[in-house]
């Protein structure tokens, strides 16, 4: 990031775009992303679903005053944060190697 | 009735001005001292993208924990219980789009605005007209939810009750907000968010703990304890339904609402607006990690809050307050804290509107400015920045006014319930648009002028016809019935129509620009020329 001015030479994008690296690294967020929003979407609806036409279902107690809609919106909240961590991983680990490498190969390389 | 007035008059007027202005005049001084920099437009409009991800982390959860959270959510689980709940969960699930396939990809393609990703690869004025349009439309709800809440706290807090005194107050938090945002921009606007935050998430966690130990740690016994206040039917406190369960058409409205509160985040223009504050996408993504876990545990806070007010104030004494159920959470603090509790709460919940009323400003006023008024009218050629500033200040000046306006007339309604109309407008006339142009190579500008201006339309035509307007007790205009749309929230018929005009628009136009589509995606993907801007 500490990479100075901007060239005047623009680089050639549809090259970069086509070329393996890139397309490893459009494949890696996509397959983690797209996937993850359907199964959370999923999730969240079946919740919002169980919540609007299942009272009865929901209203089960579990222990106490603690009832399966309680729990299940409880886990909502778990997912979210693990979903979360889930995915700050798989950007350190497999997403952010690669776009350092190209990034740097772009802005290096004039 | 008997604590309700003791309620309003065991709040010490004094106290809880002194507590407010002591905020004010702390963050005017930060805002004085951070406009020193303010030189250019990217030091007025994203900070000069100087703040780290841990800071824009906290100010994004300052930004969005408005009043509606705090004394919306708390309230309708004092009153309605379970069905309360779901206002958060919704709120919080949203951020997982923000965070998995918008805030890095926003960050890389855009400068200031939604606008400047929409013309990365379209056409300039028509995208960025539209896309002004709509960050105006979403800010206008907006504020007025926010502004509504405002007129009920100073009726419960400083014990004014007729409604040109409750309108002076109102003017004066507009115009202080409109202080620290023209002097401050964005530097000023963040600092007094992360401010705010911290007070407004570090009260939430002293009643929690304080609700908690008053019926020993224990969670089932806090929500017993709420339902035996109610006496006769109160279990339904404890289960779903009790507010959205009544008939088919109410469920069906529930569904509507559960949609636009989970799409809606993502497309609020004043949270995007703050992935431009950080230097990099890897910020970016930081700062909504950080988001997402102050949010989360804040609102497993008003859980408790809520159920901790129905237990210890009861549902029949906050709707009798003045400010109905936006009242429970300061009217706990009393019960809890006396006067002094109840003045920090009190402070603490203007602060937060000041605060969200600033950042909701600061993002409409950059969007007119810099997507009207620099590219639009003057075709990108006014090189003269200070002039876009310029405009971009006058511009906040105007909002403000309206905001004052607008609060001035919407005092008094539901502000969870309004935050989630502008939620709604937010998910039909944004998102599908942002998530088209950064995952379709074949979306073009007509398919992003379908997708804003139809999902727009579709959603106001339908609000205005609905019954949250006309036609009920509980309507905006109750005297009066012209609904003819069956739901409160249009979100379940407008976000898919606004999905589908976006597809229909961009497969009708011939218009493709492979090119920039290519020089889009690798540089919203690796942060290719975005970021060295600033070396830090």
């Amino acid at each position: 990031m500490s990479t100075t001015d901007q060239g005047p030479p623009s680089p050639d994008w549809e090259t970069i775009q086509q070329s393996a690296e890139f397309t490893q690294l459009r494949r890696r967020l996509r397959n983690f992303v797209f996937p993850m929003t359907v199964a959370f979407l999923t999730w969240y609806l079946l919740y919002v679903l169980l919540s609007d036409y299942a009272h009865e279902f929901m209203s089960t107690k579990v222990f106490g005053n603690i009832n399966i809609g309680l729990l299940f919106g409880l886990l909502q909240f778990v997912s979210t944060f693990v979903i979360t961590s889930l995915y700050v991983r798989h950007a350190n680990k497999s997403l952010d190697p690669v776009s350092e490498k190209i990034r740097d190969d772009i802005e290096g390389g004039k | 009735m008997a604590p309700l007035a003791q309620g309003v008059e065991g709040s010490n007027v004094a106290l809880n001005i002194g507590i407010f202005s002591l905020f004010v005049v702390i963050t005017l001084v930060i805002v004085f001292r951070a406009s020193r920099t303010n030189k250019t437009a990217v030091d007025y409009y994203a900070a000069g993208h100087s703040f780290t991800g841990v800071q824009n982390g906290v100010a994004i959860s300052g930004d969005y924990l408005s009043a509606a959270s705090f004394l919306g959510i708390a309230g309708s689980i004092a009153v309605f219980g379970y069905d309360g709940f779901l206002y958060s969960i919704g709120f919080l699930v949203a951020w997982l789009i923000a965070l998995l396939l918008v805030a890095e990809l926003l960050r890389n393609t855009g400068k200031y605005t939604l606008g400047d990703v929409l013309a990365f690869r379209m056409q300039q004025r028509p995208v960025r007209a539209a896309a002004a349009t709509s960050t105006l439309v979403v800010s206008f709800f907006y504020l007025l939810a926010q502004m509504a809440g405002a007129g009920g706290l100073v009726a419960l807090l400083l014990g004014i009750s007729n409604k040109a005194g409750q309108a002076l107050v109102i003017a004066i938090v507009g115009i202080i907000m409109i202080v620290y945002v023209i002097i401050g921009g964005m530097r000023g606007t963040t600092w007094v968010q992360i401010i705010k935050a911290a007070l407004l998430i570090s009260g939430a966690f002293v009643m929690t703990i304080w609700v908690l130990g008053k019926f020993g740690f224990n969670l089932s016994g806090l929500m017993g304890a709420a339902v035996d206040r109610v006496g006769d039917g109160g279990e339904k406190l404890l289960n779903p339904g009790a507010q959205y369960g009544l008939t088919g058409l109410s469920r069906l409205d529930f569904v509507s609402l559960a949609l636009a509160l989970v799409l809606g985040t993502a497309g609020l223009p004043h949270i995007l607006m703050r992935f431009y504050t950080v230097p990099t996408a890897k910020e970016a993504r930081k700062s909504v990690v950080w988001a997402i876990w102050l949010i989360g545990i804040f609102y497993l806070f008003t859980l408790v809050l809520g159920y901790g007010a129905g237990a210890l104030v009861g549902a029949d004494t906050i709707l009798a307050a003045p400010g109905k159920s936006n009242s429970a959470a300061p009217l706990l603090a009393y019960a809890l804290g006396g006067t002094v509790l109840l003045g920090i709460i009190a402070a603490v919940a203007f602060a937060t509107i000041l605060a969200v009323v600033a950042g909701l400003t600061i993002t409409a006023s950059a969007s007119f400015a810099h997507d009207i008024y620099a590219n639009v009218i003057k075709k990108g050629e006014a090189d003269d920045k200070a002039a876009e500033v310029r405009v971009a200040r006058i511009t906040a000046v105007v909002i403000g006014a309206i905001a004052i306006l607008g609060g001035i007339v919407a005092n008094g309604q539901n502000i969870a319930f309004l935050v989630a109309l502008a939620f709604a407008v937010a998910a039909s006339a944004n998102l599908p648009t942002i998530l088209y142009s950064l995952f379709w190579k074949g979306f073009n500008t007509r398919g992003a002028l379908w997708s804003i201006y139809g999902g727009l339309a579709v959603c106001i035509i339908l609000i205005v016809f609905s019954p949250a307007v006309s036609g009920k007790e509980t309507s905006m205009f109750p005297t009066v019935d012209f609904h003819w749309f069956p739901l409160a929230n249009p979100g379940l018929v407008s976000i898919p129509v606004a999905f589908i005009l976006g597809y229909i628009g961009a497969k009708t136009s011939k218009e493709s620009n492979e090119a920039k589509y290519a020089e889009m995606e690798v540089r919203s993907l690796t942060g290719a020329h975005s970021e060295k801007a600033v070396a830090h």
